[in-house]
């Protein structure tokens, strides 16, 4: 089977209304671009969106928000998207907040085949509510469950057409478990090399958790706080 | 004279050990990397991937893929490091970070802290901050002592959401140094002209006064 494909268009016809997605990225920092507007250009709908973050008003996931794609969302933050907390203060919207450490690794443990596990991030706050807890040396902890998704959208550095990734600096962020822990998984690059190209020794996910890849187009990479030395 | 929020981050520099990894929340807390004396070595932990974050880019260094966990732009030191998040919370939840300083709407005087949620009015959600509290052995509050109304934020007890319970035991106001003990907030340190009385004013929980308080020294 060949993984590599031309472009996002050849794999949209994988997403479908009321599936769970899992996308990439922290804040606009690694998002799967391409897919993402892939999406937001299709009537597809009622998705469950595991992200960190939801994009900006009108750009990254955002614009899945924009569209009424989203029925559900599970993510950390989404300080950063007005028209989201307007969303959700009306009930337009389902969300769960996961505080992002155990979003993380119930993204990992899902990927990993770990159904559940026990943390104490959240013991005492209304993250607890409802899950089942269990003292270790005389410490409470409650359990949280391992997370999957139908189609996970991560985007990388670069990449070959066995799937390798490799991330660059901050953009690697949630891409890496993701990738894990999607059924099928999509990757997007900003450049796809030549097989036996990429060191070995330096690939951040094997491509044993990549079904498809592209070498994506257009990357704008908006900066959320541009933050310059000399500003002061 | 109430601290600016540069003041509040000045003496919070002041607990910083040489060889400390820190991880600084957004607000005051970041404000704290400029206060930390050239002879001491610290690391700086940014959640989403960093560790040996460096200062703000210049236009020519920029980079939309190397940014903090407030989403702005940084740089990385020579000896810094990149990884996924589950890795960045693993250094936070297995305890690998000697120094967490993060921001607050209020802290009871048990220590538990409300920071993420304002039913109603704010959901921006809890990010970090509830795994960092509830990992971290060593957490700095920085805070303003009350609220614009003039209304106390160390409270008996949070009114607002709770990020994590009876983990603060340090909190550095506008007005004071505190610590949580068991019978409740400890007056540590007086910010420079103001009074003992004003700090119990200002503070609504519990609040232990023993002998001579001493002026902060910035």
């Amino acid at each position: 089977m060949l993984k590599q494909v031309n472009s996002s268009k050849d794999l949209i016809h994988l997403i479908k209304s009321g599936m769970t997605i899992m996308a990439g990225g922290f804040g606009l920092c690694g998002i799967p671009e391409n897919m993402i507007n892939e999406v937001a250009g299709s009537d597809i709908k009622n998705l469950t969106v595991i992200s960190n973050n939801i994009g900006v008003d009108n750009f990254g996931l955002g614009k899945w928000l924009t569209k009424r794609q989203i029925k559900k969302i599970l993510a950390s933050y989404v300080g950063e998207n007005k028209e989201f907390e307007e969303m959700l203060l009306k009930g337009e919207v389902e969300m769960e907040f996961v505080p992002q450490g155990t979003l993380a690794e119930r993204i990992r443990a899902g990927g990993a085949g770990i159904p559940a596990f026990y943390v104490a991030t959240g013991v005492g706050t209304e993250v607890a509510i409802g899950k089942e807890t269990k003292e270790f040396n005389g410490r409470t902890y409650i359990l949280e469950h391992g997370l999957t998704a139908d189609i996970s959208l991560v985007k990388a550095w670069k990449g070959d057409a066995a799937g390798n990734l490799v991330f660059k600096d901050t953009a690697q962020n949630f891409n890496t478990g993701m990738a894990m822990a999607g059924k099928i998984t999509i990757a997007e690059v900003e450049e796809i090399v030549p097989v036996g190209q990429l060191n070995p020794n330096q690939i951040h996910i094997p491509g044993i958790f990549v079904q498809h890849i592209f070498q994506g187009t257009n990357y704008e990479k908006r900066i959320e706080r541009l933050t310059l030395s000399n500003q002061i | 004279m109430a601290l600016s929020k540069e003041q509040i981050a000045q003496r919070i520099a002041l607990e910083v050990k040489d060889g400390y990894y820190i991880n600084l929340g957004i607000g005051i807390p970041t404000l704290i990397a400029n206060y930390i004396p050239d002879n001491i070595h610290v690391t700086l932990h940014s959640e989403n991937g960093l560790l040996g974050m460096g200062p703000f880019p210049t236009e020519e260094t920029v980079d939309a893929d190397l940014i903090n966990a407030g989403k702005q732009t940084v740089t990385v030191l020579p000896d810094g490091s990149f990884f996924d998040s589950s890795m960045s919370f693993a250094m936070i939840r297995g305890g690998h970070i000697n120094l967490t300083v993060l921001g607050a709407f209020e802290v009871s005087e048990t220590g538990d802290i409300a920071s993420w949620k304002i039913p109603g009015k704010m959901i921006k959600g809890m990010g970090g901050a509830m795994d960092l509290v509830a990992a971290a052995e060593n957490i700095i509050v920085a805070m303003q002592h009350t609220n614009r109304a003039g209304e106390s934020k160390l409270l008996k007890q949070c009114t607002l959401p709770l990020t994590g319970t009876r983990c603060i035991k340090k909190i550095v106001t506008d007005l004071a140094l505190l610590e949580v003990s068991d019978k409740g907030f400890v007056l540590k340190e007086r910010a420079p002209g103001v009074s003992v009385n004003e700090i119990i004013k200002a503070t609504e929980g519990n609040l232990i006064v023993e002998g001579e308080i001493p002026e902060m020294k910035l």
